[in-house]
């Protein structure tokens, strides 16, 4: 009965797991007592978090003066920092939704993780807008409500309103996505000890799941909708970031490929951030039978695809301002390349455009710690990437007596260190109390090492195997 | 419609889907099927209608969308309208952003509370299956034990043919 894809194909899970090996491993980490590493990595990301604790206070207490805005360049790091982190996020619902409606298989071994790093990324670059407001406690103000001032409604036609209702939007889908996944898994946690403190909790967020397939078949059906969903909602997102630019008339911003460029970069970066995670999580977990060297392939090849819309872009922008003939635009991108920040500028080809293509090598794929390194320089690239974008169009703009440069000061970069130290404090501790794979998920994957079943991931028939004897 | 449950438990995937069918089959009344994870094609062995869930989606997005397109006319248009720019009171453009956005949020947050709701999921619920290990590798198939058409051991005997390793009598409430 076997059919011969299923012989051909590598199993997503190695080692021959049964279910009862899944649950018991990927548990495990829960009861583990954590190690010097993990010790070691929350006190360096918590100190990271105090940090920026610290310098976001003194903003708050004094005012935006304490960074090196000025007249010209009105945006700089802060929504440097926004945009980055929203973009990591977008890996995470690629991960979770876009693969999901692909079929794409091997993305249960990631999509947890990727899917919780959304959520603390969405987390972080909320928090740049919310005070580059300068006053954050005003922040309910951008809410459509009955207000004392009229009502004076919110100006319906301005892309940071719609920053607004899209990220309050991803933030809340991402997190419900993330809690529905999560609760047969909840469940299956309660069910292990029962009696403990972490059963009783378990117990209370798994909602009394049981495991019935009435449940499951409407679960799935959910599952399926959220992912329908948030896949144009993710698409939406970082479309709307990028208007944020492209509505302006500023020369670099003001053009009308900055939506899909800007979410090709989105889940290229975010994938270079789940390359990251999951790669030091894979050996830090002992999760090597779940995160295979096929998982880092799909990933890397996803990287290199993504890398591939974002040089096409780059070059597209340039072709486009030599094209305009408009004097205004092809300066923009002279200065890009030649300017006070083309340095950065280089920083940013070299990591996003040449770096990645050594993914093409199966070896450098194969040698993880290579593959680390390059996620990690496209990390620091696509930084630069949005760095240059805004600062180095802003800086110089129509008016040459208006030129001016920007340099970041310490509040401004604590502020950077304290968001990277919110993200890898939140993830530390997901990982020590969530289960970091879908148990659920994998178990359904699970099959060349359970059964007999043919074409599982075709819903072919059971119907001819029936077989009472 | 009263009556004890008779839970068998099954050790691997197929044996549930043909036990299940088998069930079926004899006309027996099939409560539930208890199993770590969505098992493919045992929604059709147990002859489960379609969900209605989409249908939920759809309204509730529709909702969502219809709302906000209102809202924000009137909020531009009626209530205070504003010159920004010297565009028309009702950019419909550029409201569209925030339409999507509301369509989504009323969409994908209200089918997971119907969901909770009829699947009746609750925080403090508590699970009637928690010593079945069916959270873990294994899978429960709970028949109703009704009138006197209901062979005990004829269904034993059934339940065995597929490898049940574990056949019991239960209350009403799992």
């Amino acid at each position: 009965m076997a059919n011969g894809v299923a012989i051909v194909r590598v199993p997503l899970i190695a080692g021959n797991k049964s279910a009862a090996d899944v649950t018991r491993e990927v548990t495990a980490a829960l009861d583990a007592k954590p190690s010097a590493l993990w010790w070691g990595g929350l006190a360096l990301s918590s100190s990271a978090l105090l940090l920026g604790v610290v310098a976001i206070s003194y903003e708050i207490a004094t005012g935006i003066g304490t960074w090196g805005l000025n007249r010209t360049v009105g945006w700089a790091f802060d929504i440097t920092n926004f945009v980055f982190w929203i973009g990591i996020g977008h890996a995470g619902t690629l991960i979770s939704a876009i693969l999901f409606l692909l079929r794409q298989r091997w993305r249960t071994s990631v999509n947890r993780a990727a899917e919780a790093m959304t959520l603390f990324a969405v987390m972080c670059a909320g928090l740049f807008p919310l005070i580059h407001m300068g006053r954050p406690w005003m922040f309910f103000w951008m809410a459509p409500y009955p207000n004392m001032r009229g009502s004076l409604w919110i100006n319906f036609r301005s892309p940071l309103v719609w920053d607004f209702f899209a990220i309050s939007t991803y933030f809340t889908i991402s997190a419900v996505f993330w809690y529905v996944g999560l609760i047969p898994d909840l469940a299956t946690v309660r069910d292990r000890e029962p009696g403990t403190t972490r059963s009783k909790i378990f117990g209370f967020l798994s909602l009394g799941w049981t495991g019935s397939f009435r449940t499951w078949h409407r679960y799935e059906v959910v599952y399926l909708l959220l992912a329908g969903l948030a896949t144009p909602l993710v698409l939406s997102v970082h479309t709307i970031v990028s208007m944020d630019f492209a509505t302006a008339v500023v020369p670099g911003w003001h053009t009308t490929i900055f939506p899909p460029y800007f979410v090709a970069g989105a889940i290229f970066s975010g994938m270079a951030m789940v390359l990251t995670l999951m790669l030091v999580a894979r050996s830090t977990m002992r999760l090597q039978d779940y995160i295979t060297p096929q998982h880092v392939d799909a990933m890397c090849f996803l990287v290199i695809l993504t890398s591939g819309f974002v040089g096409l872009a780059y070059g597209t922008e340039f072709f486009t301002a030599y094209y305009s003939g408009s004097p205004y635009e092809q300066f923009a991108f002279y200065n890009r390349a030649t300017g006070p920040l083309a340095w950065g500028y280089y920083i940013m080809v070299a990591c996003n455009v040449l770096i990645p293509q050594l993914f093409w090598l199966k070896g450098v794929r194969r040698n993880l710690v290579v593959v680390f390194i390059i996620s990690l320089f496209i990390n620091l690239g696509m930084w630069f990437e949005r760095f240059i974008i805004i600062v180095s169009s802003l800086q110089r703009e129509f008016l040459p007596s208006a030129w001016t440069s920007y340099r970041p000061t310490s509040i401004e970069i604590s502020t950077l260190i304290g968001s990277f130290g919110l993200f890898f404090t939140c993830f530390l501790l997901f990982c020590r109390f969530v289960p970091v794979i879908a148990i659920a998920e994998i178990k359904g994957v699970l099959r060349p090492a359970h059964g007999s079943h043919p074409a599982h991931d075709s819903y072919s028939g059971y119907s001819e195997e029936v077989n009472p004897e | 419609m009263r009556g004890r449950l008779l839970v068998s438990v099954f050790e691997r995937e197929d044996d549930l889907v043909q036990a299940t069918i088998a069930a079926r089959k004899e006309g027996l009344e099939i409560v539930d099927v208890y199993a770590p994870y969505a098992v493919h094609g045992l929604d059709r062995a147990m002859g489960l209608p379609p969900s209605r869930l989409p249908w939920v989606c759809f309204l509730l997005g529709l909702f969502g969308a219809v709302t906000m397109t209102v809202f924000q006319f009137w909020a531009s248009a009626v209530s205070w309208p504003i010159n920004v720019g010297g565009k028309p009171w009702n950019s419909l453009p550029a409201f569209v952003p925030a339409i999507f956005e509301i369509t989504v949020l009323c969409g994908g947050v209200g089918t997971v509370l119907f969901f909770f709701w009829w699947a009746g999921l609750r925080p403090g619920l508590q699970s009637a299956m928690t010593d079945m290990r069916v959270t873990d590798d294994r899978f429960a198939l709970a028949l109703r034990q009704t009138g006197a058409g209901f062979n005990r051991s004829a269904v034993d005997s059934l339940l065995k043919r597929y490898h049940a390793v574990l056949i019991e009598e239960r209350g009403d409430a799992v």
